[in-house]
């Protein structure tokens, strides 16, 4: 299944730990290519914890794991079509546009990327 | 005597270290070293991530101090390749030194004064754009010290602390007892503005879910309430927060004795950039019509306010500055590190303490690779493996002394825990200006 959707690079307390650790090692590859989406999008995705998927920006393109976007329980968190990655060599990759607006800054919070998934194993291999 | 009998591990504590991984530069680290393999084996009163940080940078003798071309050389060797390539350069670049001293950082501003080259910091994919709102409104500012003393308001405005700098509400600004805040917790009330709930909003007695890149809209709705105006549903729909919310939300921030905005990139890497931070400036001095309302910008690497305030003082400019007609310029989008990589402009580079080939945009990138590059890394990274010439350097804070400014502009001076085998920043940049004055004479 196919959708298109709102990528929010961020950070986490885990992709902190895992680049103290080195940048180069699996624990801050595995964190930096693992995308967030909220339980409702994953159901209508068909998509589990683990499934591999494909994010699509212009002509580039990521293969990625993905898991349920922890909410929290305290209130009602209405965000839907949004999904979030820690920011990366594979953020890097989505964002294909280096426009700044004469800022300096790209919006690096604003990617506009297709989601494609799951992905057959030897899809999600090659 | 026993010769299987261990001997006594050689143990150091350091009291009032300073952890240099995020802008809160928490001083009162209490490191428990073990000299004989140079590592931390404890740090009290880090967080998460500082406990990581310390675990995390022993010394590892077995890398090469600087190497060319993936091969090792020897230092002066090393320094020497560097001075060339960045002499010969017609558009060097400079970036980084955000995870450096202030004292390195000075001595970085003079390398690209010498070379007239380009010299910019990670801000300016970072808070760049709050220099540059701040720079046309004025920043209604503060110190920590201040916000834990008399904050009952505290707003985390796109950003996420409980997971980016887990001590800034447990020693800062929420939960500690204050001179005007009796009771700590229990006194202060928690806003937290974002496009998704985090580990914040846990801690967070309002939550405001705005739609994504619509925070101008909604701080201008507040002000406009804030200045005595009234809201059509306009704003509902484009910020997705009802107008209800947004009028209760301008209330408790007219009512407080003492409030702080905290922001993030959910501010400065989206749609508005320096608008949404100049609108966030704008609010708090509306807000001091009523209250007594400040800013502060919640800062990243453990020096990045550092690199501001250097460049300030050397240049007259944060970041984004060009050295090239001998005298120094400011223009983001012209001189900003993305851009002239973007526009293929830069023939050479110099990266200090980053990481820019793990982070930038993917055009920025592909030039940065097809460049001499050198690097200064006390750890491999992408940007280490793709440079020319790369320094393995002591990690600041942990092996090497100097001063970083926390994310309130205060100046913290830096205990080492132990001495590393490789050199600091400071100790290679020293002899590669010499260097490169020497070459530069020779021209």
């Amino acid at each position: 299944m196919t959708e298109t959707m709102l990528l929010v690079p961020m950070r986490t307390a885990k992709q902190g730990v895992a680049l103290n650790q080195g940048k180069l090692k699996d624990a801050y590859k595995r964190e930096t290519s693992t995308v967030e989406i909220k339980q409702e999008d994953m159901d209508r995705l068909g998509l589990k914890t683990g499934d591999r998927i494909r994010l699509r920006a212009g002509t580039e393109e990521v293969v990625v794991s993905c898991k349920p976007r922890k909410v929290s329980k305290k209130v009602q968190d209405t965000a839907t079509g949004i999904i979030f990655m820690p920011y990366g060599p594979t953020t890097s990759a989505l964002m294909t546009d280096g426009d700044t607006a004469g800022t300096g800054m790209p919006d690096s919070k604003h990617l506009i990327v297709e989601i494609e998934g799951p992905l057959a194993q030897e899809e999600s291999d090659g | 005597m026993d010769s299987s009998v261990a001997a006594e591990p050689n143990i150091r504590v350091v009291k009032n270290a300073t952890c240099t991984f995020c802008g809160c530069v928490c001083d009162d680290m209490e490191l428990t070293v073990d000299l004989d393999q140079k590592r931390i084996i404890k740090a009290k009163n880090a967080c998460v991530l500082g406990k990581a940080w310390f675990a995390e940078h022993s010394v590892d003798e077995s890398r090469p101090v600087a190497m060319i071309e993936g091969k090792e050389v020897s230092l002066e060797e090393a320094i020497n390749e560097a001075a060339k390539i960045l002499v010969n350069a017609r558009f060097p670049i400079i970036y980084g030194m955000s995870n450096s001293t202030s004292e390195a950082q000075r001595e970085t501003v003079k390398m690209a004064d010498l070379l007239s080259a380009n010299i910019d910091s990670t801000s300016s994919v970072c808070h760049g754009p709050t220099g540059m709102g701040l720079q046309g409104v004025g920043e209604p500012t503060t110190t920590l010290g201040e916000v834990k003393n008399r904050a009952d308001m505290v707003v985390y405005w796109g950003c996420n602390p409980s997971d980016c700098h887990p001590r800034l509400s447990t020693h800062y600004t929420v939960n500690p007892k204050g001179m005007y805040i009796p009771n700590g917790r229990k006194d202060r009330t928690v806003i937290n503005v974002d496009v998704r709930s985090t580990t914040t909003t846990n801690i967070a007695d309002v939550f405001v879910q705005v739609k994504p890149g619509s925070d101008f809209e909604l701080l201008w709705a507040l002000r406009i309430l804030v200045r005595g105006g009234k809201l059509n549903s306009t704003f509902e729909e484009q910020t997705g927060v009802p107008i209800d919310v947004i009028e209760n939300l301008a209330s408790r921030l007219m009512s407080c004795n003492y409030g702080i905005l905290f922001f993030g990139m959910g501010l400065t890497m989206t749609r508005g950039r320096h608008y949404n931070a100049s609108a966030l400036h704008m609010l708090a001095t509306d807000l001091n019509e009523h209250t007594h309302f400040v800013v502060k910008p919640a800062r990243g690497h453990g020096n990045v306010t550092g690199a501001d305030t250097v460049m300030s003082w050397q240049t007259g400019y944060p970041f984004g500055i060009n050295f090239n007609r001998g005298y120094p310029r400011h223009e983001p989008g012209e001189f900003t590190t993305t851009d002239i990589l973007t526009r293929g402009e830069a023939d050479a580079a110099c990266i200090i303490a980053s990481d820019p080939i793990a982070n930038f945009a993917k055009p920025a990138i592909e030039h940065l690779k097809k460049i001499p590059m050198i690097s200064f890394d006390p750890k491999p990274t992408p940007t280490s493996q793709a440079a020319r010439v790369a320094f393995t350097t002591a990690c600041y804070g942990i092996n090497t002394p100097g001063t970083v400014y926390r994310m309130d502009d205060i100046p913290i001076p830096l205990r080492p825990a132990f001495e590393s085998p490789f050199p600091s920043d400071l100790d290679i940049l020293k002899p590669l200006v010499k260097r490169i004055r020497e070459l530069k004479r020779a021209q």
